[in-house]
C-alpha cells in the first residue's frame, strides 16, 4: 500500500563531514506511511549521523530533508519534533525520579501551566492506541527497559508524528520485551505513520523490514525494495544483505587466501598439544547501565595462537577484556593461566603472573596525558624495585630506562620528560605497547589494538605484537553478540563470511 | 633553555596579573565606598608585613594556614575533594585542648605536646574514616559528605567544650587553660614552634606526592581513577589513605593552634580556617612550595585587614572580598588562556 504513494519524509543527496570523516556521503533515502525502512550498518557506517541530522541536533553539508513535500531545515531538536519526526534513541532520555507524565510534560514552553487532564487525556489516547498499559505516576527510573523504551515512543508522537526514527531499540531490550516493541511498531504502521529502524542485526531487519538499506562508510551501497522483499524468502534477503553490509571482499574471501598465505608463510600456529594457556569457564558480570554484561562464556587459549574476539560494538567485547584483565568482577566463572585459578586475584597480581591488557582507551585509561613519558611507561609498575627502593622514586634511573625505551621502540618524542599527551597517538600506543609486551608477558589481552591509528602506525603496532612472538593474525576468532559467545571460528576459506553472519546475530543455517 | 626561562616567566604572570587585576578592582570598590585605596593597601601592608609585630602576628597565622593547605593538597591530588576541614580543624583543636591540661599534670611538657598533636591528628582522621569509606566504598560524593560531616564536627567539638571538656572554674563555656609556660616554645620573638612544624609538614608532603610511590600513586588516581584501576592500583586503600591523611594534618593545624595561640577552645570558636585556605591552594595548583609564598600573602592580608578594620573601618572582610576577585580573574584569564590555545591548536 506504501511505495507508489509519495514519501511523508525524504533526505535528498545528505552530505555531512566531520573532521578527517565523511560520515554521510550524498545519502538519498524516501520513508512512506505505513512502512518499516530499515537502515542496516556497521559501527561507523553513518548511520548516526544521519539520524542525527533528521532529529535536529545537526545539520547536513550538503543535501536537502523534505517533510510532508516541502524542504525544511532543522535548526535544533524542538523543530524536527513539531514537524512530526520523533526520534527514540538507544540509550534512554527519561528523568528517572519524575514521573511518566512528568516525564511527558517536560519540553513544553516554560511560561506555559504544566496541563495534566491534557496530558493524560493525550496518554490515554496513545497508550490505546499503542496497547500499552504503563501507570502515568510511576516514576519513569522504575520501569523496565522495555517499558522506559515505549515511553520514549509516546513521546516521539506526542505531537501528531509523521516518522518515527527507533535507534537500534532492541539493544537494551530482551527478547520479550523485543517481541512486543513488534507488535508497537505493527500498530503505528497500521495508522499510516512511516518507521525508520536503525540496526545492524539481520534477523530484526528481515523480520520487520518492509524496505531495506544498508549504509557502509558515509555511502548508501543498496536498498531492497518492498516488492523485493516480498518475492524473496528469508535466507535470501540475508545474504543479499550481508553481502552489502560487509563488501565484497567478505563475500568472495579474495584478501583472506592472501592473508592465510602470508600466516602460513611464517608457520606460526597455537601448539595444540600441550594444555592450554589460558582456560575462561562460564564467565558471568554485572550489568550495569549501557554496558553488555557476559553470560557464559567459556573458551581455551593455546601458546602462540591468536584468538579474536569480533562483534559488534557493545555485545560484551569490553567486559570480557576487562574481566581477563582483573578490571572487573566476575559474578561466576574461572579463569585459569597455566593450570593456576586467578580468578580471584587482583589486577596487579594477574599483571604479575603474566596477563597484559592493552585497552583501546589510550588517552583515557591506559595513560596519563599530563604525566612524562618515563611516569607512563611504568605506570604499571609504580613502587618496584629497582625504580622505587622503599617507596622513593630513583629518577635518575626511571628516565635512563625510557631512554633506553624511547630509543629501542623508535618512540618520537623531544625528552622522556615530555608530557606524554604532546605525542601523536601512534607513539602514545607505542609507549603502550612497550610497556605492556616484554619477556614475562604470558596473555595479551588487545583492545582494538590499531584503532584510530593510521595505516603507518597500523603496520608498526602490528610489528610490535609480532616480535613478541604473538602472530599476525588470528588463528580462530570468536564471535560475541550480546554478551555470548555465539560461535569459534577457525581461520580459514569461509571464515569472514561466517564471522559476519555470526557479528549479526544470525545463527541460523 | 629559553623555552624554559619563558615557560617560568609565563607561569609567574599568571599569578601576578590576575594580582594586579584584583587589587585594581579592590580600589575601585574602596573607592565607592569612600575610603581611600593606596591608604588601606599602605596600611595592610605595613600592619601585616613591614612592623616587627605585625610580622610575628603574620607567621603565626600562617601555622594553621600552612598545616590546612598540606592536608588539602593530599587529599585534591588523589581528586579527593575533602571540604570537611572546618570540621577535623576544630575536633583537633577540641581533642588537643581537652586533653592538654589533663596530661600536663602527669606527663613532661615535650611528651604533652606531642601527645596532644597525636590526639588531634587522630581524632580528625577518624571523622574523616565516614566519607573516605562511603566514598572508596559506595562512591558517596566526598564534597557532600565532607561537608555535612564538617557541620556536624563543628557542632559536636562545641557540645564537648559546652558538656564534658567545660572548664568548671568559670561562668564563661570554654574548656580549662593550658598554661602559657606549656605550650608550644616561641623559636623568634613571638612566634611558636608550630609555624616551623607547619612548614616542615608542607615540605615533606610535597616531596611525598613528587619523590615517593605512595605520591604518584596517588597523582595517577587524581589525574584519571580509570587509569588508576587500569594501572592496578588499590583504589579503595588509596582514597581511605589520602582521605585520612588530609584529615590527620587538619586536626594538626588544629592542634597547633591551641598549643601554640590559644591554649584553650571557647564555646562557638571557629576561624573558619578550612574553606578559605581551599582558594590558596587552587591558586598554587597544590604545589607545595607555592602554597607557602600564598598562604604569607593571606597572612599578611588577615593580619593587615584585622588591623585596617580597627583603624580604617573597613570591614574586615574584605579580605575575602580581595580574595574572592583574585580568584575570578585567575579563573577567567586560565579560560581565555585556553581559548587562545585552542586556535592556535586549530
Amino acid at each position: 500500500m506504501s511505495s507508489e504513494s509519495s514519501p511523508v519524509a525524504a533526505v535528498c543527496n545528505i552530505t555531512k563531514r566531520f573532521p578527517g570523516v565523511l560520515a554521510n556521503d550524498g545519502i538519498s533515502l524516501e520513508f512512506h506511511g505505513g512502512e518499516i525502512h530499515v537502515l542496516l550498518g556497521e559501527n561507523g557506517a553513518g548511520k548516526s549521523t544521519l539520524i542525527g541530522m533528521l532529529a535536529g541536533m545537526h545539520q547536513p553539508d550538503a543535501g536537502e530533508i523534505w517533510i510532508g513535500g516541502r524542504p525544511v531545515t532543522f535548526r535544533s531538536p524542538r523543530e524536527s519534533l513539531a514537524l512530526g519526526v520523533g526520534t527514540v534513541f538507544q540509550h534512554g532520555l527519561l528523568v528517572p525520579s519524575l514521573t511518566v507524565i512528568e516525564n511527558l510534560m517536560l519540553g513544553g514552553r516554560w511560561w506555559r501551566p504544566l496541563g495534566y487532564a491534557t496530558a493524560l487525556a493525550r496518554f490515554r489516547q496513545l497508550s490505546r492506541l499503542l496497547g500499552l498499559s504503563i501507570d502515568p505516576h510511576a516514576a519513569a527510573g522504575r520501569l523496565s527497559l522495555g517499558e522506559q523504551q515505549q515511553i520514549e515512543i509516546l513521546r516521539a508522537l506526542w505531537r501528531e508524528g509523521r516518522l518515527l526514527i527507533l535507534d537500534e531499540p532492541t539493544a537494551m531490550l530482551t527478547p520479550q520485551g523485543a517481541q512486543h516493541l513488534g507488535s508497537v511498531m505493527r500498530r503505528l504502521k497500521e495508522q499510516g505513520l512511516a518507521l525508520l529502524l536503525v540496526t545492524h542485526k539481520l534477523p530484526e531487519a528481515c523480520q520487520w523490514g518492509d524496505r531495506i538499506s544498508v549504509l557502509r562508510r558515509g555511502r548508501l551501497i543498496g536498498q531492497i525494495s518492498p516488492d523485493t522483499l516480498r518475492r524473496t524468502n528469508a535466507a535470501q534477503t540475508r545474504e543479499t544483505a550481508l553481502g552489502m553490509m560487509f563488501g565484497g571482499e567478505a563475500a568472495t574471501g579474495n584478501g583472506e587466501a592472501s592473508r592465510r598465505e602470508r600466516r602460513s608463510g611464517r608457520g606460526r600456529r597455537g601448539d595444540r598439544t600441550t594444555p592450554p594457556r589460558l582456560s575462561v569457564r562460564g564467565l558471568r558480570t554485572a550489568a550495569t547501565p549501557g554496558e553488555c554484561p557476559l553470560s557464559e562464556v567459556s573458551f581455551d587459549l593455546w601458546p602462540g595462537e591468536i584468538l579474536g574476539i569480533a562483534g559488534v560494538d557493545g555485545n560484551g567485547q569490553k567486559h570480557l577484556a576487562e574481566v581477563l584483565a582483573g578490571q572487573r568482577h566476575a559474578l561466576q566463572g574461572q579463569i585459569t593461566l597455566e593450570g593456576w585459578e586467578v580468578t580471584a586475584e587482583d589486577a596487579a597480581g594477574r599483571r604479575r603472573r603474566g596477563i597484559r591488557y592493552i585497552t583501546d582507551d589510550r588517552l583515557n585509561e591506559a595513560t596519563v596525558g599530563g604525566f612524562s613519558v618515563a611516569i607512563n611507561l611504568l605506570l604499571k609498575d609504580i613502587g618496584d624495585p629497582p625504580y622505587w627502593r622503599h617507596g622513593i622514586g630513583d629518577f635518575e634511573l626511571i628516565h635512563r630506562h625510557a631512554r633506553e625505551v624511547i630509543r629501542s621502540n623508535d618512540i618520537r618524542t623531544p625528552s622522556e620528560k615530555t608530557p606524554l599527551g604532546r605525542l601523536s597517538g601512534g607513539n602514545i600506543q607505542k609507549v603502550v605497547l612497550a610497556r605492556e609486551l616484554d619477556r614475562e608477558t604470558a596473555v595479551a589481552i588487545l583492545s582494538k589494538p590499531t584503532h584510530g591509528l593510521d595505516l603507518h602506525n597500523c603496520l608498526l603496532a602490528r610489528e610490535r605484537i609480532l616480535d613478541d612472538e604473538l602472530l599476525v593474525i588470528s588463528d580462530r576468532i570468536a564471535v560475541m553478540f550480546q554478551g555470548r559467545l555465539t560461535g569459534v571460528v577457525e581461520n580459514g576459506a569461509g571464515a569472514a563470511r561466517a564471522v559476519a553472519r555470526l557479528m549479526t546475530g544470525d545463527v541460523g543455517p | 633553555m629559553r623555552g624554559e626561562t619563558q615557560e617560568r616567566l609565563a607561569i609567574v604572570l599568571r599569578v601576578m596579573v590576575p594580582a594586579a587585576l584584583a587589587l585594581g578592582a579592590g580600589a575601585i570598590i574602596l573607592l565607592m565606598l569612600g575610603r581611600d585605596p593606596l591608604a588601606y593597601y599602605g596600611y595592610v601592608l605595613k600592619r601585616g608585613l613591614l612592623t616587627w609585630g605585625g610580622l610575628q602576628e603574620t607567621l603565626t597565622r600562617t601555622a594553621p594556614l600552612l598545616l590546612i593547605a598540606a592536608g588539602l593538597i593530599v587529599a585534591f591530588r588523589a581528586g579527593i575533594w575533602n571540604l570537611g576541614g572546618d570540621g577535623q580543624f576544630l575536633l583537633g583543636a577540641v581533642a588537643t585542648a581537652g586533653l592538654g591540661p589533663l596530661l600536663i599534670d602527669v606527663l613532661p611538657r615535650g611528651a604533652t605536646l606531642i601527645a596532644c598533636m597525636a590526639a588531634a591528628a587522630l581524632t580528625a582522621a577518624l571523622w574523616s574514616l565516614i566519607p573516605a569509606v562511603l566514598k572508596a566504598r559506595y562512591g558517596v560524593n566526598e564534597v557532600v559528605s565532607s561537608l555535612m560531616m564538617s557541620f556536624l564536627g563543628a557542632s559536636f567539638a562545641n557540645l564537648l567544650v559546652k558538656t564534658v571538656l567545660r572548664d568548671r572554674t568559670t561562668a564563661v563555656p570554654k574548656t580549662p587553660d593550658l598554661p602559657v609556660a606549656d605550650r608550644l616554645p616561641p623559636v623568634l620573638g613571638n612566634v611558636h614552634l608550630g609555624v616551623l612544624i607547619a612548614l616542615a609538614a608542607v615540605v615533606l608532603v610535597h616531596l611525598a606526592i613528587t619523590r615517593t610511590a605512595f605520591g604518584l600513586k596517588l597523582q595517577v588516581l587524581g589525574a584519571n581513577p580509570a587509569v588508576a584501576r587500569h594501572a592496578g592500583l588499590n583504589v579503595t586503600w588509596i582514597t581511605i589513605a589520602s582521605f585520612t591523611l588530609s584529615a590527620a594534618l587538619i586536626g594538626l593545624g588544629g592542634s597547633i593552634e591551641i598549643l601554640g595561640v590559644w591554649g584553650t577552645v571557647r564555646a562557638d570558636w571557629n576561624p573558619a580556617f578550612g574553606l578559605l585556605v581551599v582558594p590558596i591552594v587552587f591558586l598554587a595548583r597544590l604545589n607545595g612550595y607555592a602554597v607557602i609564598v600564598f598562604t604569607l600573602c593571606v597572612a599578611v592580608l588577615m593580619i593587615g585587614g584585622e588591623s585596617a578594620a580597627r583603624r580604617l573601618g573597613v570591614q574586615q572582610h574584605f579580605v575575602w572580598v580581595l580574595l574572592a576577585l583574585l580568584l575570578i580573574f585567575l579563573a577567567l584569564l586560565e579560560h581565555f588562556d585556553q581559548v587562545r590555545r585552542a586556535r592556535r591548536a586549530i
